[in-house]
């Protein structure tokens, strides 16, 4: 079996899996609803605050939801024994762990985009940046998978990684949380974006390198 | 040189080494840090603007020149023990974590004392104190890290991997925040104006030898966790057992020497 085989062998199977257990695919979506909800309830109804606030709560939001998503990449495979076989598999393990971190993402970060201009919607976002919105969301998803592999996968053998691992991964996302939610500020006053769309683009490019490489190191390491 | 550099990479070698070692860091450092302070708050004139209160510097900028250090001096030695397997860099690397995220911090406390008089709130999103604050947190991930996991050499590999990830970042996440909002006032120090800096040639040189002092004193407190750290990972060997029944470690030294040291080729 050639590598690229592998590769489309694994994320079949693992949509697969995914969508045997459907409804757990909700978990992070009603999260990411409900968290923006609190925001208006929390600080204010007001148009003029909420729209102000609204890229940035709807970035972090889709950022927590992200990251609380990702505790299950590695789990069951780690408990049922799976993931040792595919470090001991012929192929190359930073490949099959971007087969598994591209699946996950189809399945939670993708969804994110879809329910995003409806919360833009909630917090009276204008409607010229909801398509920077949708453009951030899903050049910057992705890379909040990456990341978050490698804390995950640091943090698989332990009995309870849920809150290490946001401290662990937390700080690595401020970059993409940085550029995603000013180039919807920007976008909402009506200038162009292009510049942070391509720091995005670069934070995706080198993530994407990356990343697969020091997953592939950590989940060495928690299966020693 | 590869048979020295393995001897003294062995765990007993580094330990009696570093012992004999700290006293003079730790004096040297503490010499000059009497210096540095006596110039800094004595002899250095004040600020045309800022008055006695430039004086924190002394402290706060070591401080933070050292938390940056201390990160990229963790993530090498985890790479070298992450790559070479050598215990010893595993145990600096752990030991340097707690030392650095404490000039992080000290760092944050002095710029936050000093923003009070000259910007009048303890404290603003300004760029550099954010990263510095990002690094504090970065350090604690690693820290948390290392504790949660019991087994200590995969603890020492898996924080390696995280430092390495986070000396990655640590440029982006700088530059970001840095786009993000500056307020801070610019380097006063850099090597590309060194001809000439914006501060006087007085308050220069105690600032100068505080960092040096602080250089030692870092390191001298890592000799000292590293022993300590050394002693708990080893504590199963016949090295640790002996010192602890009471045998000196010169003489222990002698009776091991043909049992323990690296084959040399």
């Amino acid at each position: 079996m050639s590598n690229w085989a592998a590769f489309q062998a694994l994320l079949k199977r693992d949509l697969l899996l995914y969508y045997r257990h459907r409804a757990e695919l909700l978990n992070p979506l009603l999260f990411f609803i409900i968290v923006v909800t609190l925001f208006p309830l929390g600080i204010s109804p007001e148009v003029r605050i909420l729209e102000i606030i609204a890229p940035g709560v709807i970035w972090v939001a889709a950022l927590l939801a992200a990251m609380l998503s990702l505790d299950n990449l590695f789990r069951s495979d780690f408990e049922d024994g799976s993931l040792e076989q595919m470090a001991l598999s012929p192929h190359a393990l930073p490949l099959l762990v971007l087969a598994k971190v591209f699946a996950h993402w189809l399945v939670t970060g993708l969804p994110l985009l879809l329910l995003a201009p409806l919360l833009g919607v909630f917090l009276f976002l204008p409607q010229e940046a909801t398509p920077a919105l949708l453009l951030t969301l899903l050049l910057g998803t992705p890379v909040l998978s990456l990341i978050g592999a490698i804390g995950v996968a640091l943090t698989v053998g332990l009995r309870r990684g849920g809150m290490l691992l946001s401290l662990l991964v937390l700080p690595l996302y401020i970059p993409v949380l940085i550029f995603a939610a000013n180039a919807v500020n920007v976008a909402a006053a009506g200038f162009p974006i292009t510049g942070q769309l391509y720091l995005l683009g670069a934070l995706l490019s080198l993530s994407l390198t990356l990343a697969p490489f020091a997953t592939a190191a950590a989940l060495r390491i928690s299966l020693s | 040189m590869w048979a020295f550099a393995n001897k003294l990479a062995s765990p007993r070698n580094f330990y009696r080494l570093a012992g004999k070692l700290t006293p003079w860091l730790g004096g040297a450092s503490l010499i000059l840090l009497a210096v540095g302070l006596y110039g800094g708050l004595v002899l250095a004139p004040q600020d045309y603007q800022q008055g006695d209160s430039f004086r924190i510097i002394y402290i706060h900028v070591p401080s933070a020149w050292l938390s940056m250090f201390g990160y990229a001096f963790m993530a090498v030695s985890g790479a070298i023990g992450l790559i070479w397997r050598i215990k010893l860099a595993e145990a600096i690397a752990a030991s340097v974590a707690p030392i650095g995220a404490s000039f992080a911090f000290l760092a944050l406390v002095t710029g936050s004392l000093w923003g009070k008089p000259m910007w009048g709130t303890w404290w603003v999103w300004d760029a550099r104190l954010t990263s510095t604050l990002i690094l504090f947190f970065l350090y604690l991930g690693v820290i948390a890290l290392n504790a949660a996991i019991e087994d200590k050499r995969n603890a020492a590999r898996a924080s390696a991997v995280l430092a390495i990830v986070g000396v990655v970042n640590i440029p982006i996440i700088v530059y970001s925040v840095e786009w993000w909002n500056t307020l801070h006032q610019k380097a006063t120090i850099s090597i590309m104006k060194m001809q000439a800096p914006s501060i006087h040639i007085d308050m220069l040189i105690p600032l100068l030898i505080m960092a040096l002092a602080f250089q030692l004193f870092f390191f001298t407190v890592v000799l000292m966790r590293t022993r300590g750290e050394l002693l708990d990972r080893e504590r199963n060997s016949r090295w640790v057992q002996e010192l602890v029944d009471g045998k000196t470690p010169a003489t222990t030294a002698k009776a091991n020497e043909f049992s323990v040291s690296p084959p040399t080729s």
